[in-house]
């Protein structure tokens, strides 16, 4: 009675077919990369010591080590964040605390959208035009971190306020009912109950800023130097442009030194990307709400 | 009665204190909105800032040396010619268009399919699994992806096809395509989750099989959504600077087939900018292919949003 007719037979079979062939377009998707990812890996792999961490380019940049650009790395990021977190933050507080539902807030989120989406070399020519000649900041750590700040705001701004969305309006109410001011109630309720998904949002802004290279070309970043920046004015080497560097622009630079930047590069990324993920999916586990 | 009053009073003392107190937490208050209202504009200032900045760089040789027909006419881009100058960036659109359309010929479809297999087929473990996967790649930065494209795509290229240049149409659009695709998948996987379940609960309830279920009712909900997906990988491949620029062979030329090198609009920019003295009408040439990107990018990701939102409103 209940024996599949030939239609259901056909139907099962047609689905099972289907079913894989979206399997396999999502293999042939990640598999290649994760075949660059191992290749990337075995090559790198022998050129990274504590030598070539710690140690200066020598010889042209056909020697020695990536340690400058790691510090220039640090300190990009670092001044970046400090421009990006407090804003993002406070305009994410805006959107999810303030803002009415009315077309200027629709302006502020299609801003949002577009400030991502702006080419990076097109945020690297803004960097030059306004920091660089128009602050007379020159080529510098802050020029360029400042760039980079209005590049990867919009990461901040976007996980920010989703994690503020995901406090449950009761919590606010509650604390609004016992006359505590929007501030207040921001302040001791929807921050610290926030927390945590603000700084997974941080996180990927540091992995994003670590490896943009264009938007820093032209306004911080040089090809070489032989010493350490020493304050935000200074230029300085960077890693994600140091990579393409020793892998276009310098002839004789030994095989595996540029995969070796690359793997160490592509290594902070990932770390960091994982380590957000794991807090994420850490924090969702812990939610008792 | 005097012992009951006296503390009463002190009790109104203190309530006239919190009063004070919380007039300064009302002006408080007033400030943190100020404050965080010019964060929310901030978004804006800057977009803004960047048309208006990118602009003024470049208004010397809109205004001066601007020749529309030469511009967007002229394939050839030779601003340090000694004879002739000329800016015409039409090769540099054929290259961005040639590598952008291949890009979303080999993400497209396979974005779409891993994002279809993720929402609808793939369960539990595998699911969460792919999703992270997912979100590593596109996370793997611009320059990784022109390495990988100029030492290990380039010799696999010359190799397979025995051409003899590696470094064009057919690299720098797979590079581009591996790096849309991850972008692409997570945003149609959600226009896919965003569906209501209680339409695939009405198709199953129908008898439907999972297979009708994607394809006849699925798909045609989302397909703003996806539209939408398939709109911002556009804009990131053609706003793409770093990868294209190492793995496209960088070279002027109106490609004929996919083994030829071009150059992109914007590996011109980062290419040139550096030997360009600032003010010459070579650096300001370069700052109006800056606004042309900036205007066509403005104009996708409208075109996407308002796409997206359409569909919720409806």
């Amino acid at each position: 009675m209940f024996a599949a007719t030939h239609l259901n037979v056909q139907n099962m079979r047609r689905q099972s077919l289907v079913q894989i062939l979206f399997m396999l377009m999502t293999a042939i998707l990640i598999l290649p990369v994760l075949i660059i990812l191992a290749t990337l890996i075995y090559k790198g792999g022998p050129a990274i010591s504590f030598e070539f961490l710690f140690s200066d380019p020598r010889d042209g940049m056909t020697a020695g080590g990536i340690f400058p650009a790691l510090v220039g790395t640090v300190w990009l990021v670092a001044v970046a964040l400090l421009v990006s977190v407090p804003l993002g933050v406070a305009a994410a507080i805006y959107l999810s605390e303030f803002a009415p539902q009315n077309w200027f807030t629709r302006i502020i989120n299609l801003a949002i959208i577009n400030l991502a989406g702006v080419p990076s070399i097109v945020h690297a020519l803004f960097g030059v035009g306004a920091f660089v000649l128009f602050f007379g900041f020159g080529t510098s750590i802050l020029a360029a971190a400042l760039t980079l700040a209005i590049m990867t705001l919009p990461v901040v701004i976007v996980a920010t306020r989703e994690s503020l969305q995901a406090v449950p309006l009761a919590f606010r109410e509650a604390c609004w009912n016992m006359g505590a001011t929007r501030w207040q109630t921001i302040h001791r309720v929807v921050l610290p109950n926030a927390v945590s998904g603000i700084l997974t949002g941080v996180i990927l802004e540091v992995s994003r800023t670590t490896g943009e290279t264009a938007p820093i070309m032209f306004t911080g970043a040089a090809f070489f130097l032989p010493f350490l920046p020493e304050s935000v004015f200074d230029q300085t080497m960077a890693l994600s442009l140091h990579l393409f560097v020793v892998s276009t622009q310098v002839p004789g630079v030994p095989d595996e030194m540029p995969y070796g930047v690359a793997l160490v590069l592509i290594g902070m990324v990932l770390a960091m990307n994982s380590v957000s993920i794991a807090f994420r999916m850490y924090l969702r586990g812990k939610k008792k709400w | 009665m005097a012992d009951v009053t006296r503390p009463l009073s002190l009790a109104a003392h203190r309530d006239a204190d919190e009063i004070d107190r919380r007039n300064l937490d009302w002006y408080i208050d007033k400030a943190v909105q100020v404050l965080v209202f010019i964060g929310g504009i901030s978004a804006i200032v800057f977009v803004i800032g960047i048309f208006v900045f990118v602009t003024a760089e470049g208004l010397g040789f809109l205004v001066d040396a601007f020749d529309f027909g030469e511009f967007f006419g002229s394939p050839r881009w030779k601003p340090t010619s000694e004879y002739r100058t000329t800016y015409g960036i039409l090769a540099l659109i054929a290259g961005t268009a040639s590598v952008t359309g291949l890009a979303m010929l080999v993400a497209i479809p396979f974005s779409l399919g891993a994002a279809i297999y993720i929402a609808e087929f793939a369960t539990g473990k595998t699911r969460e699994t792919l999703k992270v996967l997912v979100e590593l790649l596109a996370a793997v930065p611009s320059v990784v992806w022109g390495f990988i494209g100029l030492v290990i795509m380039n010799p696999l290229i010359i190799e397979t096809f025995d051409v003899p240049v590696g470094l064009s149409v057919l690299n720098a659009g797979i590079i581009l395509g591996l790096m849309a695709a991850p972008i692409m998948t997570s945003i149609a996987e959600d226009s896919l989750k965003a569906v209501p379940d209680r339409y695939r609960e009405a198709a199953e309830a129908m008898g439907a099989t999972r297979c009708q279920l994607v394809f006849k009712v699925v798909l045609p909900a989302a397909k703003n959504g996806l539209l939408g997906a398939v709109l911002l990988g556009v804009g990131r491949g053609f706003g793409e600077t770093m990868a294209v620029l190492m793995a496209s062979g960088h070279s002027i030329n109106l490609p004929d087939s996919i083994f030829d090198s071009v150059r992109a609009l914007t590996a011109t920019i980062a290419a040139e900018l550096g030997e360009t003295a600032v003010g010459s009408d070579h650096y300001q040439a370069l700052f109006t292919i800056g606004i042309f990107l900036f205007v066509i990018t403005f104009v996708i990701n409208l075109t996407a949003d308002l796409i997206v939102r359409g569909i919720r409103k409806g």
